[in-house]
């Protein structure tokens, strides 16, 4: 058996290739199934899904690279996504920004030494209503944003 | 004024199968599984002058009707839940509220188009529209809605929620259909169009998720009260997502047509602290910008092109006076830059060498020729690519400088903003 795609995950992965016509179509599925069991994908895995979907691993490479969802190194435990497009520049995304970076020392892209805090810009996220905003941990969207409120998301994070 | 898809738009609210049910779901479903034939349903929507509402406007019935139904292959319907449009965020309240509408008109779109197999591209941020979503389905497919024998007529449809990876091209219809395919999001030169081959090679229709929940409506009050609300060949409502520099920011359904100044002044409450306006995007990033006195212009497809910018995605960006359209400018090119898939050249090293040009300018140290050089970059760019993309980059780009010129050749003449206001978000 394949290391990667343990009995629990191929059974899984098997349910969702059945919904498709061919074996690659649902990759970006396979992938997300195994980013969510091991945190992020490595060469391994990804050589492993390649021949689990019968592609060359090139082809998986590929769409790692070309889509932003995808961790190929350990993730922090509290990921900032921040928006920079122009509702969220409007009101003040680029300032708090700078704010963001300044509290945790470290550059956007960068994360914290101690592996507890990563902070990346992103394009529009479709939450202009709430501008300027984030998404939290890959998940929730939290807006409008103030440095009060980036106060909050800070310390939830140390204390978490 | 009736709403119509955002009344279902009660906050902390999802209008859950039995809910739904309670308020006439799934009413227009049955009419048309039960009395129409399919050729009915595609001339009614034909009749309703809907237009796609994702962004290209692209008559909904017309679409509908160029499908081949006699390949021998299976026909498919994919819809578009990949909102990317900066400025557009109305598909996720109907994801959120009501995906039993969406799912009805689904329903509607498949029987009238002899689908059995269709896909829904959800973008892979929305993560609670996406839980919202699926939990919908397995209750359609519970109550037979969806799966076999739908309506007790021997229809089966099957439904899969397909999550896209972060990529704006995936958007594109043609990069959508890629990725579905499980490829990296790049669009494919067309002719042939996705209505004759699309996904896995087959027939495929791809309509907006608005677009679809606007259906429902239509066969249960008509073709013609459906066209009525709208404009000239611009039916019915739609829902504009409107943001920046408003009191009230927010989705708000209005007809189709509707002045821009309305949208702005009336519904979205006019701009905080009686600034005056200054710009406003009408239709999702990718439109050319208005200035403050083009805003008494009609909301629908063919005003706003007649007008050299165009009504997109209806995402309407707003704005005020303290804005350095310099800045402005940057932010939107940035993105396209960020977003160009890297499939041709012109849109690739295009959008780069702009938003390079705009960040030296920004940063104090443009130069004379910069304005030429930004409108020749965007001469080249427009209609030399695959996709719409370097389009939609080059609209913008030529309406900042062509309508503030004086603004970018301060910046470049003087190292810094004219836009003397303190604090404000976007300042030099």
């Amino acid at each position: 058996m394949n290391p990667v795609f343990t009995s629990e995950i191929k059974s899984k992965a098997d349910a969702i290739l059945a919904k498709y016509e061919t074996k690659r179509a649902p990759i970006l599925e396979v992938l997300r199934l195994l980013q969510e069991h091991y945190g992020h994908i490595t060469l391994e895995m990804e050589a492993a899904c390649a021949e689990y979907l019968e592609i060359p691993p090139i082809d998986v490479r590929e769409v790692m690279t070309f889509y932003s969802l995808f961790y190929s190194r350990p993730k922090a435990k509290t990921r900032f996504h921040v928006c920079r497009t122009l509702t969220c520049s409007l009101l003040g995304g680029e300032d708090l920004l700078k704010y963001m970076e300044q509290k945790l020392g470290v550059k956007t892209g960068e994360k914290t030494p101690d592996g507890n805090f990563f902070l990346e810009t992103v394009e529009c996220l479709g939450a202009c209503e709430i501008a300027p905003m984030l998404q939290l941990n890959d998940r929730e969207y939290v807006g409008p944003l103030t440095k009060e409120k980036i106060d909050e998301l800070l310390n939830k994070g140390r204390k978490g | 004024m009736e709403k119509l898809i955002s009344k279902y738009f009660i906050p902390g609210k999802t209008f859950w199968l039995e809910d739904y049910l309670a308020d006439g779901g799934y009413q227009a479903a049955r009419t048309v599984f039960e009395k129409y034939q399919p050729k009915d349903v595609v001339d009614l929507v034909k009749q309703s002058n809907l237009r796609g509402l994702g962004g290209a406007g692209f008559p909904c019935g017309m679409k509908w009707s160029f499908v081949p139904q006699n390949t021998g292959k299976p026909v498919y319907l994919v819809v578009n839940a990949d909102e990317g449009e900066p400025g557009t965020f109305k598909d996720k309240y109907i994801l959120v509220h009501a995906p039993h509408l969406l799912l009805e008109g689904i329903l509607i779109a498949a029987f009238a188009n002899n689908v059995h197999k269709a896909y829904i591209y959800i973008r892979g941020e929305y993560v609670f529209p996406y839980e919202t979503l699926k939990r919908a389905v397995e209750e359609a497919y519970a109550k037979g809605f969806l799966g076999k024998n739908i309506f007790g007529k021997g229809y089966h449809l099957e439904l899969v929620i397909h999550r896209g990876a972060g990529a704006y091209i995936c958007g594109e219809e043609t990069g959508l259909l890629e990725s579905l395919e499980g490829k990296k999001g790049f669009p494919r030169l067309k002719p042939p169009f996705p209505a004759v081959v699309g996904l896995f090679g087959c027939p495929t229709v791809i309509n907006n998720v608005e677009t679809l929940s606007y259906v429902p409506f239509i066969i249960q009050r008509g073709a013609e009260w459906f066209a009525k609300l709208g404009s000239d060949k611009n039916g019915g409502l739609r829902l504009f997502s409107v943001s920046g520099h408003v009191k009230k920011p927010g989705v708000y359904e209005l007809p189709l047509g509707i002045s821009l100044r309305e949208i702005i002044h009336t519904y979205a409450g006019g701009i905080p602290g009686d600034k005056k306006l200054k710009a406003v995007v009408p239709g999702g990033l990718s439109a050319a910008i208005l200035t403050a006195d083009e805003i008494d212009i009609g909301m629908d497809f063919d005003q706003l092109r007649n007008k050299g910018t165009m009504a997109g995605s209806g995402g309407v960006i707003v704005m005020d006076e303290t804005t350095c359209m310099l800045k402005a400018l940057l932010a939107t090119m940035r993105f396209f830059a960020h977003e160009s898939c890297g499939q041709c050249s012109p849109c690739r090293e295009g959008t780069g060498w702009v938003h390079r040009i705009l960040e030296r300018i920004a940063s104090g140290r443009g130069r004379a020729k910069d304005i030429e050089n930004l409108l020749d970059i965007c001469s080249f760019m427009g209609g030399t690519t695959i996709c719409a993309l370097a389009d939609g980059a080059a609209m913008p780009l030529r309406s900042y400088p062509m309508k503030f010129r004086e603004e970018f050749d301060y910046h470049i003449q003087h190292g810094q903003c004219d836009i003397r206001e303190v604090g404000v978000p976007i300042h030099a």
